[in-house]
């Protein structure tokens, strides 16, 4: 319990002070950058909920972050701009305008609701054929955003969503977070699942009933997926199908699978660093093209570099940074030889 | 009659395209159980060599070897940059770094070639059409299938009654057993990962063929209809694979030919909810291949 507080603390705390010290130096550019840096956290963490604890690869989660996106949207645009940014939207959707909290709300609920209905099947499976089903989700979800005119816009960009996420909104999701990623790893169905992981023919010999498991936690995976995609909307205000699809998921991915897909300090620690580097990264890439040192723009360097980072921490450390233990544990045992030695 | 036939060559061309691209999946798959997410980088690294060598000169057969020889170098590259590495941990590492190495290839392209679409050349047969009985085709339909009959039937061969395609048989049958009785593993895996790379490139001096421009992210489609036709026909079986590319072709062109046009825009959403329909019916697809699975 205590190495569970100590992690909790920890991370929260990380959080906190880069609320802090974001408001400190007060800088615009900054403020952006920690807002961004939190809703990915609130991304990560829910696709560790469902990757860390079943040991399984989805590639829907950013589905489900177009799913939440979307239906906040539809919620919160305004009713006088409606007409303008969703000239075809259902007359009964068009009456409707809710605050944008109770939308981003929704936008979770939603993606829940989506997950549960579509995905308890696909529970069954697997290895590979769960990855291919997961894929072939993410381009069904995606055809689907770009073809639905009617409330998507389709492939065309969705504008007029009020502005609602700032940085304390989206730390305090972040940490709201981190603590139910936590518990749900801690909780006994988190501990069941984590047995399937590690052996699903023992687990399912002792009597845990896997596909049932692993739902749970990929409907509370695409909650948070859902919440961070409304939480993205409102910070960004206008975005298209395009936003949702293997770009992103790649960004997502690299995070969890450098920090350490199988503990909530990994997903952390991971959304930091490579926050940090894809967006230095990006500021390189900008100070490229607007020196014109080549002919041509550069584009790409940043997604070259992040995927040499997988494959090296793949090969190097398989586990991520933070494989096993999260940092709470780590202190405790730490603390403990200390004693013992002392 | 004549719409009969038109379909019939439209479901062999297309069918022929799609077997080959899921052939060239399901042979590293049936080996190595590795899902190949950048299987469609090699047909875009052929595509990008065609653009490369295009100022040559050469005549087009011999740009044409050359780029279906880099297709082959991209997939042996495959193996040792995102398998060879992680050969040993889990299925998901390897999915991840093929999926990283996808990402890689494609921003290379991005960052040192272009974001816009390169113009390929094409011969000129490529553009002519053909009158059989009545029904005029494009030549290039019935070049894929010539080309798609020339490939499996040489396939079917090599797997059947060569060492190596013996050999590679064996391994996807028993990893370690095969290991034991002095196949080489190695060599085993990065043959398999050639012939990816070769069915690639010549599906992608077809698939090319049908747009005559190359961009970055060209290899996604293939990559997908590769997956189908695999999930569809069975992920461990070459049969299944051939078997599922030609279903997948009579679907979609069914699909071409009765959807209303707006419906028609949702064709991709319909074929992946049925492959997510037959593999829960049948996770192991409607053949299934030799059951095993180790890989070290």
């Amino acid at each position: 319990m205590l190495r569970n507080l100590t992690t909790v603390a920890i991370l929260v705390g990380l959080i906190l002070g880069l609320v802090v010290v974001t408001n400190l130096l007060g800088v615009r550019l900054f403020d952006r950058l920690a807002t961004n840096l939190c809703i990915a956290l609130v991304l990560v963490l829910g696709l560790q909920v469902f990757m860390g604890n079943s040991g399984i690869l989805s590639f829907a989660h950013i589905g489900f972050m177009g799913i939440g996106a979307y239906t906040s949207a539809v919620l919160t645009i305004p009713t006088q701009m409606k007409g303008m940014s969703l000239p075809d939207l259902y007359p009964v959707l068009a009456a409707v305008e809710v605050s944008p909290y109770l939308g981003i709300l929704l936008g979770g609920l939603a993606a829940a609701a989506v997950a549960a209905v579509v995905s308890y099947p696909l529970m069954r499976l697997s290895d590979a054929a769960a990855v291919i089903t997961s894929f072939a989700l993410l381009v069904v979800l995606h055809t689907v955003m770009t073809h639905w005119s009617a409330v998507t816009n389709g492939p065309r960009t969705l504008f007029g969503l009020p502005k609602a996420t700032d940085l304390p909104l989206a730390a305090g999701a972040a940490m709201l977070a981190v603590v139910a990623a936590l518990a749900f790893k801690e909780s006994r169905v988190g501990l069941l699942l984590r047995s399937s992981r590690d052996d699903e023919v023992a687990a399912g010999a002792m009597g845990a009933h896997i596909p049932r498991l692993r739902w749970q936690a990929f409907v509370l995976s695409a909650l948070f997926a859902g919440i961070g995609g409304a939480l993205w909307g409102h910070f960004i205000t206008s975005f298209s199908p395009k936003a949702f699809f293997l770009k992103e998921t790649f960004v997502i991915l690299s995070m969890l699978v450098i920090g350490g897909a199988n503990t909530v300090t990994g997903a952390v620690v991971g959304a930091m660093i490579v926050t940090v580097a894809f967006e230095s990264l990006r500021a390189l890439e900008a100070a490229i093209n607007q020196a014109e040192m080549f002919t041509e723009q550069v584009v790409g360097l940043t997604e070259i570099v992040l995927a040499l980072a997988m494959i090296a921490v793949l090969a190097l450390r398989p586990g991520g940074l933070f494989a096993t233990h999260e940092i709470g544990a780590l202190l405790n045992r730490r603390a403990r030889k200390k004693r013992e030695d002392g | 009659m004549t719409t009969f036939l038109q379909f019939v060559i439209d479901v062999l061309s297309l069918g022929g395209a799609y077997a080959l691209m899921a052939l060239g999946l399901v042979i590293v798959y049936g080996i190595l159980r590795l899902v190949n997410f950048a299987y469609g980088e090699l047909i875009m690294v052929a595509g990008y060599s065609m653009y490369l060598v295009n100022p040559s000169g050469l005549p087009w057969l011999a740009m044409a070897a050359v780029a279906v020889l880099m297709a082959v170098l991209a997939g042996i590259a495959t193996d040792y940059v995102a398998f060879r590495p992680v050969r040993a941990k889990s299925v998901t590492a390897v999915l991840i770094t093929s999926f990283a190495f996808s990402t890689l290839l494609q921003n290379a392209a991005l960052l040192f070639i272009s974001p816009r679409p390169r113009n390929v050349p094409l011969p000129e047969i490529f553009s002519e059409t053909v009158e059989i009985a009545g029904v005029i085709t494009p030549a290039r339909n019935l070049i894929t299938i010539a080309a798609a009959v020339v490939l499996l039937t040489l396939f079917s061969w090599l797997m059947r009654r060569s060492v190596l395609g013996i050999a590679m048989r064996a391994a996807a049958t028993n990893f370690t057993m095969a290991r034991m009785l002095g196949v080489p593993a190695n060599l085993i895996i990065s043959s398999a990962f050639a012939i990816s790379g070769l069915l690639a490139g010549v599906v992608s001096l077809l698939w090319i063929g049908r747009i005559g421009a190359v961009v970055p992210g060209i290899g996604l489609e293939p990559l997908l209809i590769a997956f189908i036709a695999t999930v569809i026909g069975g992920m461990r079986s070459l049969q299944g694979a051939v078997l599922g590319g030609f279903l997948l072709a009579f679907m979609d062109t069914t699909l071409n030919f009765t959807l209303p046009q707006d419906l028609l825009k949702f064709r991709d959403a319909f074929t992946f909810s049925l492959v997510i329909l037959i593999l829960l019916w049948r996770p192991q697809g409607l053949v299934s291949g030799p059951a095993s699975g180790r890989r070290t």
